[in-house]
């Protein structure tokens, strides 16, 4: 339903911007079902914390979420005390240097954001083979496709490029990645994390649990905005539908 | 005006009103106003306009007292009000959506105005006044696309400032004025900031007097025939006042779709990437409401000529009152222009089209053509159909279509309370 108002909307608004995009050779990774889809969804808190741990435990060795703070886990179904257990188990440096002038580390706090693997984007290039990991908090919105874009390239791995394709050295081959070639190694496998809850850590399991986090740390708000518009909407069906009945009894004398 | 008869017997406000006759002005202007009782609800674009104008300053404002205009701060400050702002994402999704709104409104209202010849005598100034608006408007947007500083914002920046770069001899030079150095930069984006706070100021300036010309003859009407008397028209309040209010509400409806349950839809992902000098995305691509011109634009191989024709697809309006000869104004009554004008709309729908598609084999050709038909639609057409064309004979007055049964019998009416032409 709501996917045939957004389409109808689409005409209605000649939002053309769309089709720019069709037209190139990488084909659209299929789409996924996500508990956040429709104008009721929801993120879910399990999927959200086993795809932090995902983050925390493959992504993170190479890709910051800059804009992400220890306290916005809270968000994700962390009470007070597990977030800042959390936190304090990164080391940070401290804004302002201590009564000595000397800058100092210190375990992080609640209200920190959370550290990325490197200082600086150079440093970055420099371990990753001249690539630059991406920040992680904003992809699902940076990226055409959003999460089924992201959960694409995380499952869409070949071993073997197609014939024909000659890969360049260090890049791999990836069927959703525009142009093919990805400087990002294969970044999940089978148990490569151990879910608490007894979740076997399959790929696409971890893929799918990872992007629900991922596209938290992009739209953080969306929960309260599907909340808030649907008694938005609710109100202004019922006031136009008033507004509909005064107007025709006005008129109803001069017709 | 000031002595209209107040119908208050409130001795305060007539106390006020015989030394400061605003209260009558007001009464006179949105209560009695004389409208034509036949409007339909193609009349309800221009108050819907008006209202978007206050929800984008308004919402602009506040946006303002969180947004830091600094090239290594604007991105940063952006996402800070999406995340950390109470009801800052409303606010934003709200501003955002709130531009490509404000345009589809404006296009119906121009739109409706082409159908029923709203620009014709004695409206010239009227219509020149709302092309003006376009125009603030085009350059409110551009200004405002750019200051959250992602990619597609610096690489329109850059695209859109360069295209001055076409004007002979003295053409960088002005870039790298507009610029204030000599790439696009802080000092670029500051001085769009300061001037996307101005614009709009400008543009409520200019509204005011679109209203007043607007009052000076009254709206026109789907019959495009003048009001003869008081057996034409209906007071505006609370018969339009409520057609409006209605219109309102159904509007609403649709711009809280795309605030809440689809805010990015009608935006460029890339955006979402903080701006890097060093790298162009694969494609540039303005928001919707502007991609007929940049069509335009690229659909002529010379730069110089590519730039005056797509200021020139604006240009043009300002004189469609004198390009469009045909002695009656509504296309009801003109079986040729009737469907010539749907013409030209599937022709800026293909335009936008083509604007949105990288200009490779069909959208070049379809791109040429839709250019081509644009300006011969205004510069040949429009003068020679007005001409040639035998229109159907015009009603005797509104009351005698609309009353008596007739075609014209359904009385839709929608009344632009405050811009309708």
């Amino acid at each position: 339903m709501s996917r045939f108002v957004l389409a109808a909307s689409a005409l209605v608004l000649l939002s053309l911007t769309s089709l720019a995009t069709r037209a190139e050779e990488t084909p659209s990774p299929p789409r996924q079902q996500w508990s956040f889809d429709g104008i009721f969804g929801t993120y879910d808190r399990a999927a959200q914390q086993r795809g932090f741990q995902v983050y925390k435990e493959v992504c993170s060795a190479c890709h910051p979420v800059k804009h992400l703070y220890f306290r916005d886990l809270a968000d994700i179904g962390y009470g007070e005390d597990e977030v800042k257990a959390i936190a304090s188990t990164y080391q940070v440096t401290n804004e302002q240097p201590n009564d000595q002038g000397q800058m100092f580390q210190r375990p992080a706090r609640p209200s920190d954001p959370i550290p990325g693997p490197f200082p600086n984007d150079q440093a970055a290039r420099a371990a990753n083979n001249g690539a630059l990991p991406p920040d992680l908090s904003m992809i699902v919105k940076a990226r055409d496709g959003g999460p089924n874009y992201v959960y694409g390239v995380l499952t869409g791995y070949k071993e073997e490029p197609p014939a024909g394709v000659n890969l360049l050295p260090g890049m791999n081959y990836n069927e959703y990645f525009p142009g093919h070639q990805i400087a990002m190694p294969p970044p999940l496998a089978d148990n490569a994390v151990t879910f608490a809850d007894g979740t076997p850590a399959t790929v696409p399991q971890m893929a799918h649990d990872v992007v629900t986090f991922l596209t938290w740390a992009s739209e953080p708000n969306l929960e309260p905005r599907h909340r808030t518009g649907f008694k938005v909407m609710l109100f202004l069906i019922i006031t136009a539908g008033i507004f509909y009945a005064a107007k025709r009894k006005i008129w109803a004398a001069v017709h | 005006m000031a002595q209209t008869r107040l119908s208050t017997t409130s001795r305060v406000i007539r106390w006020i009103d015989y030394r400061l006759p605003f209260v009558g002005m007001l009464q006179h202007e949105l209560y009695d106003y004389p409208t034509p009782r036949n409007l339909s609800y193609w009349w309800n674009f221009g108050s819907l306009s008006g209202i978007m104008l206050v929800v984008m300053i308004v919402t602009g404002i506040f946006l303002a007292m969180q947004y830091t205009p600094h090239a290594d701060l604007a991105f940063d400050s952006v996402e800070r009000i999406m995340r950390d702002v109470d009801w800052g994402w409303m606010l934003r999704y709200a501003h955002m959506n709130g531009a490509s709104m404000f345009f589809a409104l404006i296009y119906i209202h121009m739109f409706r105005g082409l159908y029923y010849g709203s620009y014709k005598q004695p409206r010239e100034l009227l219509w020149i006044l709302g092309v003006i608006i376009l125009v603030l408007m085009i350059m409110t947007a551009f200004m405002g696309y750019v200051l959250p500083w992602g990619q597609m914002s610096y690489w329109a920046a850059t695209v859109i400032t360069n295209l001055f770069s076409a004007i002979p001899l003295i053409g960088q030079s002005i870039v790298t004025f507009l610029w204030g150095g000599f790439t696009v930069g802080n000092p670029t984006l500051n001085r769009f900031y300061a001037l996307h706070y101005l614009l709009p100021f400008v543009i409520l300036g200019v509204v005011l007097l679109h209203l007043i010309a607007l009052h000076r003859f009254g709206s026109n009407n789907p019959l495009g025939i003048d009001m003869k008397g008081p057996q034409d028209t209906l007071p505006f309040h609370p018969y339009f006042t409520i057609k409006d209010l209605f219109g309102l509400a159904v509007f609403l409806i649709i711009y809280s779709f795309f605030i809440f349950y689809a805010p990015n839809f009608l935006g460029s992902s890339d955006n979402y990437i903080p701006a890097n000098p060093m790298q162009t995305p694969n494609h540039i691509v303005p928001e919707w409401y502007l991609l007929p011109y940049y069509a335009i634009l690229r659909s002529v191989p010379n730069k110089l000529l590519g730039v005056i024709m797509a200021f020139g697809s604006i240009g043009l309006l300002f004189v469609v009152p004198w390009l469009d000869t045909s002695p009656v104004r509504s296309a009801r009554f003109r079986p040729v222009y009737k469907w010539v004008f749907w013409l030209l709309v599937i022709d800026v729908i293909a335009l936008g089209w083509v604007g949105a598609n990288p200009p490779e084999g069909l959208v070049v050709t379809v791109g040429q053509i839709a250019t081509f038909y644009y300006f011969v639609h205004f510069l040949i057409l429009f003068p020679v159909i007005g001409r040639l064309e035998r229109p159907r004979p015009l009603p005797g007055s509104i009351a005698t279509a609309v009353l008596q049964g007739g075609g014209g019998a359904r009385l839709g009416g929608a009344g632009a309370p405050l811009a309708k032409s």
